[in-house]
């Protein structure tokens, strides 16, 4: 039962994290541009050093 | 590369535009405009979001909009400024719908982990403890994330009417309400977990209904913004300075530049050109004007600037009376009832009605209060509309993911569901049927003339001398150097070759057909140009009719192109019809039960447009049009039309299957929870297991569309 005590929180904090993930990852705007997320892959880098 | 432009905080003198760049097709244009917009001296920063196809700029306030596309334009990319955000709305919305969405995924997975244990065996304090952990978990989420179901619902309530979130809501309530007297009596039924999952699910739903929305607007958008929003006014002292078309006023000389699109109706005050009626009239033909002449806004002035003195403008013009019908003609449109709120009409007092009968008979038979409304709320759990919420959308995405790969845009899934129900369609002409731009026969010019003609005519905004470029450019003709080339309004193009005079001009008797007289030296040769029919336009009408939709012609145009097309295609047609007599025409049919498509992309087909059961515009035709239109198709190809109607119809085969699969599931489960046998565990599987049945259906239309690919 003792172990619940410490289970349960840490359950429902890492949940609690991956919803403010989520929510920060939204807000930043990670959504906005899925397509051009997937194209953006295939730029060369630029060579100008 | 990946990573946002970095931002300078410490130069607040910048400011950021955005235009519309409809060009961005692929990875090398996103890399070409973010490394070299910002070599040009001013520009700090581009960002290209490629979905939108927009571009966001910051820049120096000293550029101003123009040279910012001029140096878009330098870079190869024809780019529109956006005024305002018109879709910003919509954006708000589906990030709310996302967030909830995000909510109560978390709010599922951690009430599922304590339900679990439960249906496992837990009992006792283990059991209270778990139910009151999950109730303070699913509060706050149901609280939230059911936010747009309740709004919708009461909403719908308060105008006496109902949808599918009123049985929505009322059984996510109710279940709340009692798993939460359940946990404080330390009962054995908490469905926190059920409520959850079914917001989850219906969000999921609603997620994807927005997404198809804004995918295809977004591809709209980025087509408009062609027409004349601003005018260049000239001030007394001979100054010209941009003014948006709203803050126009009547008397105001305005300069029309050649290719620039009229913002409101006038007189020419000085200079002679040639303007493009087609998206007011549907005439193909360019229209010679000279000081005098009136025109109107939304004409296109091809070959040369012209000083126009403004007689109306905003509300008064003859594009605004067309807007005014649209309006109008659209209000039936709103009426149209959602297939899954009409399912829901029938649905709701059968399912509402079976809760009550389980209350009151299980008081009857002597159970009690507590053990009845349990009952009672079993069943409505178990018959929540979760096929409705998830299925429709669902089917509907993938079928306009499908559309939106071969060349249609859909602008949401109401415009689906009435495609699938046409039964007659009505063509415009020009532009549609047609291309609507004109190409020229230049079967009878040797190799010299070609290069001479490619020279002149690609110097030229003029629709023929468009078409004539577009023509030799095709045939992979070479130009030759034009020297001293000169554009004179309404007479043609001149210049010298190797030093002998050369001319692209007006034939003598050029009253009937579309043709050009190419002059080099002494000889002179006609060039006729006709505007073609889309390709595979007689095999879009007859797919159409294996549809069993019967098609014919309505047009603006004169009659005697109209009767050709018509023959070619074996259409019955109507010419000459003004754009109230289109929507008069429209408004018959449905008065005589049909249920009209129409296609069309001129101003003047708008009204009619607005008012079709379901229409369909091409990328090619005005804001206006393609704003009313329910579908926008882009390319040369008209088959697009008949593949909408095809799977439209397969979307809906589809959904009624769900359908019919829910009212089976229904069958099966209800004596359960009638019975008192169903326990959250059951309702859980059963939610879940429905769900995923209906989703895998609809994903097989993604197959199904791909197979009528030949």
């Amino acid at each position: 039962m003792t172990g619940l005590a410490f289970l349960i929180p840490i359950a429902v904090g890492m949940g609690l994290m991956g919803l403010a993930a989520f929510l920060w990852s939204l807000r930043d705007g990670q959504y906005e541009d899925m397509d051009g997320a997937a194209s953006r892959i295939l730029i060369d880098e630029e060579d100008d050093l | 590369m990946n990573a946002p432009a970095p931002i300078l905080a410490d130069s607040p003198a910048l400011i950021s535009t955005r235009f519309t760049v409809p060009g961005m097709r692929c990875a090398g244009c996103i890399g070409k405009i973010e490394r070299e917009l910002p070599k040009t001296p001013g520009i700090i920063a581009a960002r290209a979001n490629f979905s939108a196809k927009r571009v966001a700029i910051q820049h120096d306030p000293a550029l101003d909009e123009a040279a910012l596309t001029a140096a878009l334009l330098a870079i190869g990319f024809e780019a529109q400024p956006v005024a305002d955000n018109p879709l910003g709305v919509e954006t708000q919305e589906r990030k709310r719908l996302i967030r909830a969405l995000g909510v109560a995924g978390f709010g599922m997975m951690n009430v599922m982990l304590l339900s679990v244990s439960i249906w496992s065996g837990a009992d006792g304090p283990t059991r209270d403890l778990f139910h009151w952990l999950s109730a303070l978990i699913a509060m706050p989420v149901i609280a939230y994330s059911g936010r747009p179901f309740f709004a919708s619902a009461w909403m719908a309530l308060s105008h006496r009417r109902t949808n599918m979130d009123v049985p929505i809501s009322i059984g996510v309530i109710l279940a709340t309400a009692l798993s939460l007297y359940e946990t404080i009596t330390g009962g054995g039924h908490a469905y926190f977990e059920s409520a959850v999952m079914l917001l989850f699910f219906l969000l999921a739903g609603r997620v994807l209904d927005t997404v198809m929305r804004d995918r295809t607007r977004a591809g709209i958008g980025a087509l408009l913004g062609r027409m004349g929003k601003t005018a260049s006014v000239i001030g007394p002292d001979g100054s010209t300075r941009r003014v948006a078309a709203g803050d126009l006023e009547p008397g105001m000389l305005v300069l029309v530049a050649a290719g620039e699109a009229l913002a409101a109706d006038g007189a020419v005050e000085d200079g002679a050109s040639a303007i493009d009626n087609a998206m007011l009239t549907g005439e193909s033909a360019p229209e010679p004007v000279a000081p005098g002449a009136i025109v109107h806004a939304g004409a296109i002035n091809l070959s040369a600037p012209l000083r126009v003195r403004l007689t109306a403008v905003a509300d008064d013009t003859a594009i605004a009376e067309i807007a005014r019908l649209m309006d109008e003609a659209g209000q039936s449109r709103s009426h149209y009832v959602r297939i899954a709120d009409r399912a829901s009409r029938l649905y709701a007092p059968v399912v509402h009605s079976l809760a009550a009968l389980a209350f009151v008979g299980w008081m009857i038979a002597g159970a009690g209060w507590h053990q009845s409304l349990t009952i009672a709320i079993a069943v409505l759990i178990i018959t929540c509309p979760c096929a409705m919420g998830l299925a429709v959308p669902a089917a509907q995405v993938v079928a306009s993911g499908a559309l939106l790969k071969r060349g249609l845009l859909v602008k949401d899934g109401s415009a689906l569901e009435r495609l699938a129900e046409c039964d007659i369609a009505l063509f415009d002409k020009t532009g549609t049927l047609t291309l609507g731009t004109p190409r020229a026969d230049i079967a009878a010019l040797d190799a010299e003339a070609r290069s001479v003609a490619l020279g002149l005519a690609q110097a030229s905004r003029h629709p023929l001398s468009q078409g004539l470029a577009a023509a030799l450019l095709h045939e992979g003709v070479v130009p030759a150097g034009i020297d001293d080339l000169r554009e004179v309004g309404g007479a043609g193009l001149s210049g010298r070759w190797n030093g002998v005079e050369v001319a692209l001009e007006r034939p003598d008797d050029a009253a009937q057909t579309l043709a050009t007289r190419l002059r080099i030296g002494e000889t002179a040769q006609t060039i006729t140009f006709a505007d073609p029919l889309r390709t595979d336009a007689a095999a879009t009408l007859y797919a159409l009719q294996a549809e069993g939709i019967e098609a014919s012609i309505l047009s603006g145009d004169r009659a005697a192109p109209v009767d050709a097309v018509a023959r070619e295609l074996g259409l019955d047609a109507e010419a000459e019809v003004s754009p109230q007599a289109k929507l008069a025409a429209l408004e018959a049919l449905k008065a005589q039960g049909r249920r009209p498509l129409m296609v069309g992309d001129g101003l003047n087909d708008g009204p009619a447009l607005a008012a079709a059961h379901a229409s369909i515009a091409p990328g090619s035709a005005s804001d206006a049009s393609q704003q009313a239109a329910d579908a926008v198709f882009i390319g040369e190809k008209l088959m697009p039309v008949a593949l909408a109607v095809r799977v439209a119809k397969a979307t809906m085969r589809i959904v009624r299957q769900n359908f019919g699969f829910s009212i089976i599931y229904n069958v099966l489960a209800v004596p359960l929870a009638l019975f008192g046998l169903v326990t959250p565990l059951i309702a859980a599987i059963a939610m879940s297991v429905s769900s995923l049945v209906v989703v895998a259906n609809s994903l097989r239309l993604a197959r199904a569309a791909q197979g009528t690919r030949q």
